[in-house]
């Protein structure tokens, strides 16, 4: 980023004249708002359609379709009908704080992709406290979830607001723990630092490292889900129970923002998950020099772009999985979500950040059999599965159409 | 606090309201307040002739309008003294069947919904619709069937009908089991309706629970075995009664497996009926005004939601002089204040899901 401004500044005399700590910040400024513009808001608009369509199909139903090639641009659509809304205030709510609360839970969100990266370079700012800063910005949701649900002086929204606060405030000590296991092994909270101390290749993950950070990996998969209030933990926005939660007295693009955060959130819950365990953007190095190699503009996009396409991809994956969890389990009870936190993945946090530590001062250089053994039973396992899906389809088939563009 | 849930509430399934007082997520009771969908169709009754109220028997359970129409034919024809055709018998029994097939798939799939399982519901719309298809084949309609007549059914079945239905018997039960393995054997399920909302078979006699909310406390009471009618007796099938395998004896899982089991044994009385059903008239001649003599008559008739009773005097003249409908949700309903004390607001949804409660039925 800096190197960007400096050749900005050497092109660009006028901007010799002012200090180059503001042009820095400038482009800073202008790089994450572009970022946050041209791709966290399509992607969480696109993730809302890919959802409708992944679940529609799981369902055997066709899903929105009408708006533009495989309706596409139904959350363009549903944008624009959001923004056309009439902006209800019920009268008997608290009209700034009610006003207030969607922003901040937008804010809260939008401000923790500052630290997301894309690729080695693309980041808008690498935070040496990066992945702390990711937990502690992210809290300022529940401020805004909790206002929203006091200021409305509904009664539902109070339940979902009072279930929300307490479900992310329990759940993140679990993540904190499974973040704090990847903190010890790379001595760095940068998010970059940690996908730099990883490899391309699956058993230079750190979620194979050691037999404990699957567990950790699980937990912070769990305790995201619960944190972005996600099935089976959206009992904040029960529908069958609470209406709608916190967002029954919305309307209008207020009522959006609430979804953009939870749209958003998936890609965040994911970003973080491959960034800390699933080796980040890292390409095998080989690919690397061959493509820095290439001489030209090509050598400057080249490796970022592959970069990015490998992060996203895996990404990607695991947001296909959240919303595959979304469409198939029912929810839990807030009352057995609590147990689950504090009997379960509190101890088992503790347990992966203990093993962790021994095995660091027992392996300080780690044990690459062990990496290859998890990376080998990780395999066994995802292909057992596909084999199960495999049976299951087999099993349930009927003369049905199976095309899922229809 | 006091929070007011219904009558306009996602999961009420309808226009009920639950006054419920809550410590925050627990709850201290909840009491129905019924009323909301009443619409005088006993007092209809009195106003129509016998086989022009038959329309609006479909309209005191719309999900099991078969049940409703032929408990309704059973009195007016045990009143005047009508033998009907043992094909018309089988038709009903067939058509019964049916209905009680998509009533448990809409409750077992709604229960779903209700604790946040999207997909099993959508996926037992899916098969209800198939049953539609086929019901809409036999008399016309989708919902509201209004095919029992005083004196038999109003068409007989459609040329290869029977083969459709076997087909899509063939192709549901393999679907059942799907079902079974995404939803049955979740392990959240069995968390959230084990040993919730439990009702003691006492409990369940006291209360006048009635159908697979009784069977599922663990009473083996069935209208079709118990007080045989039509041609039940010659039908080979079990009673599903509740175990407890997820918790306690009577809870919501109990009542949820009831129906999934029934489902199956709806399946087996289907096909027993197809291979027995006899040629001949689907239809005895009727006077065209049917003149009852007077006195009165009440008839049992094992609906999708228990025990439907129907009671009917005649003052023998072309009307009903009173007809009473004693259904099942209305005895469902009553449970509820004394069962939801203690329980947290999550379960009482589980709970009312379970009970299978139908609000047209309450009120009628």
């Amino acid at each position: 980023m800096q190197k960007l401004a400096d050749l900005l500044i050497s092109k660009v005399t006028v901007l010799q004249s002012i200090p180059a700590d503001f042009v820095y910040l400038a482009v800073q400024l202008v790089f994450a708002l572009v970022m946050l513009m041209a791709f966290v808001a399509p992607f969480a608009g696109i993730v809302s359609w890919v959802e409708r369509r992944v679940a529609a199909r799981m369902m055997d139903r066709v899903g929105p379709n009408r708006v533009g090639p495989q309706g596409f641009f139904q959350w363009i659509a549903d944008g624009i009908k959001s923004i056309l809304k009439e902006d209800i205030v019920p009268t008997a709510a608290d009209p700034i704080l009610f006003r207030l609360a969607p922003y901040l839970v937008f804010a809260g969100m939008f401000a923790a992709f500052v630290t997301i990266p894309f690729s080695s370079g693309l980041i808008i700012a690498d935070l040496n406290v990066g992945i702390f800063y990711l937990i502690a910005i992210t809290s300022i949701v529940v401020v805004g979830i909790l206002m929203s649900g006091w200021a409305s002086n509904n009664k539902y929204s109070l339940l979902g607001g009072m279930r929300s606060a307490a479900q992310i405030v329990s759940y993140e000590i679990p993540a904190g723990l499974a973040i704090l296991v990847v903190v010890f092994l790379t001595g760095s909270l940068s998010i970059q630092d940690i996908i730099k101390g990883q490899g391309a290749y699956p058993w230079q993950w750190y979620i194979f490292d050691n037999p404990f950070m699957p567990i950790a990996f699980v937990s912070l998969f769990i305790s995201s889900l619960a944190e972005g209030n996600r099935t089976p933990f959206d009992i904040p926005e029960a529908e069958s129970e609470l209406v709608s939660g916190y967002s029954t007295e919305y309307s209008g693009m207020r009522f959006v923002f609430f979804y953009f955060e939870e749209w958003a959130n998936i890609y965040l819950i994911a970003a973080v998950g491959t960034a800390l365990f699933l080796g980040g953007w890292q390409i095998p190095p080989a690919v690397k020099a061959w493509a820095t190699g290439l001489g030209g503009a090509a050598s400057v996009i080249l490796p970022h772009a592959l970069e990015f396409v490998t992060f996203f991809l895996k990404a990607l994956v695991i947001v296909f999985v959240i919303i595959w969890i979304r469409w198939t389990l029912p929810r839990i009870r807030v009352d057995q979500l609590m147990a689950l936190c504090w009997k379960y993945l509190t101890p088992f946090g503790f347990v992966a950040s203990m093993g962790v530590a021994v095995w660091m001062v027992l392996f300080p250089q780690g044990v690459p059999v062990v990496r290859y053994a998890l990376c080998g039973a990780a395999l066994a396992v995802l292909l057992y599965f596909f084999y199960r899906v495999a049976y299951q389809v087999w099993y349930s088939r009927q003369p049905v159409h199976v095309n899922p563009f229809v | 606090m006091l929070l007011n849930m219904g009558p306009q509430h996602p999961s009420t399934h309808g226009v009920i309201r639950f006054v419920v007082k809550t410590d925050g997520e627990v709850m201290s009771a909840a009491v129905p307040d019924v009323g909301y969908l009443h619409r005088s169709i006993e007092k209809i009754a009195e106003k129509a002739t016998y086989n022009g109220f038959m329309p609006w028997t479909d309209r005191v359970d719309y999900l099991a309008a078969m049940n409703c129409n032929v408990a309704y034919a059973m009195a007016v024809e045990k009143l005047a003294g009508i033998e009907i055709t043992r094909r018309a018998e089988y038709l009903r029994v067939i058509a019964m069947e049916l209905n009680r097939i998509i009533s448990h798939l809409l409750a077992v799939g709604s229960l779903g919904m209700d604790i946040g399982a999207y997909t099993p519901f959508v996926h037992a719309l899916r098969e209800r619709e198939k049953v539609n298809d086929l019901i809409e084949e036999l008399c016309g309609q989708r919902l509201t069937y209004n095919y029992a007549r005083v004196g038999g059914v109003i068409y007989d079945m459609t040329p290869n009908w029977d083969k459709k239905v076997i087909a899509f018997m063939d192709q549901f039960e393999p679907l059942l089991n799907e079902f079974d393995r995404l939803l049955t054997g979740n392990k959240i399920l069995h968390k959230r309706l084990g040993a919730v909302g439990v009702v003691t078979a006492e409990e369940a006699a006291n209360y006048n629970l009635v159908g697979p909310n009784l069977r599922g406390s663990g009473v083996k009471w069935d209208l079709r075995k118990d007080m045989p009618y039509s041609v039940y007796p010659e039908l080979d099938f079990q009673i599903p009664v509740g175990t407890g395998e997820a918790g306690k004896l009577g809870d919501c899982f109990d009542r949820y497996m009831v129906r999934i089991h029934e489902m199956r044994e709806s399946v087996k009385i289907l096909r027993q009926c197809f291979e027995r059903i006899p040629a001949g008239e689907h239809q005895v001649k009727v006077p065209k005004k049917i003149r009852p003599p007077a006195g009165d008559v009440y008839v049992r008739n094992e609906s999708t939601r228990g025990d439907l009773g129907v009671y009917l005097v005649s003052d023998g003249s072309d009307k009903a002089y009173r007809v009473k409908f004693r259904t099942g949700s209305f005895t469902a309903m009553s449970i509820i204040e004394k069962v939801s004390r203690g329980m947290m607001v999550a379960d009482l949804i589980a709970f009312i899901a379970s009970l299978d409660i139908v609000a047209p039925e309450i009120d009628r």
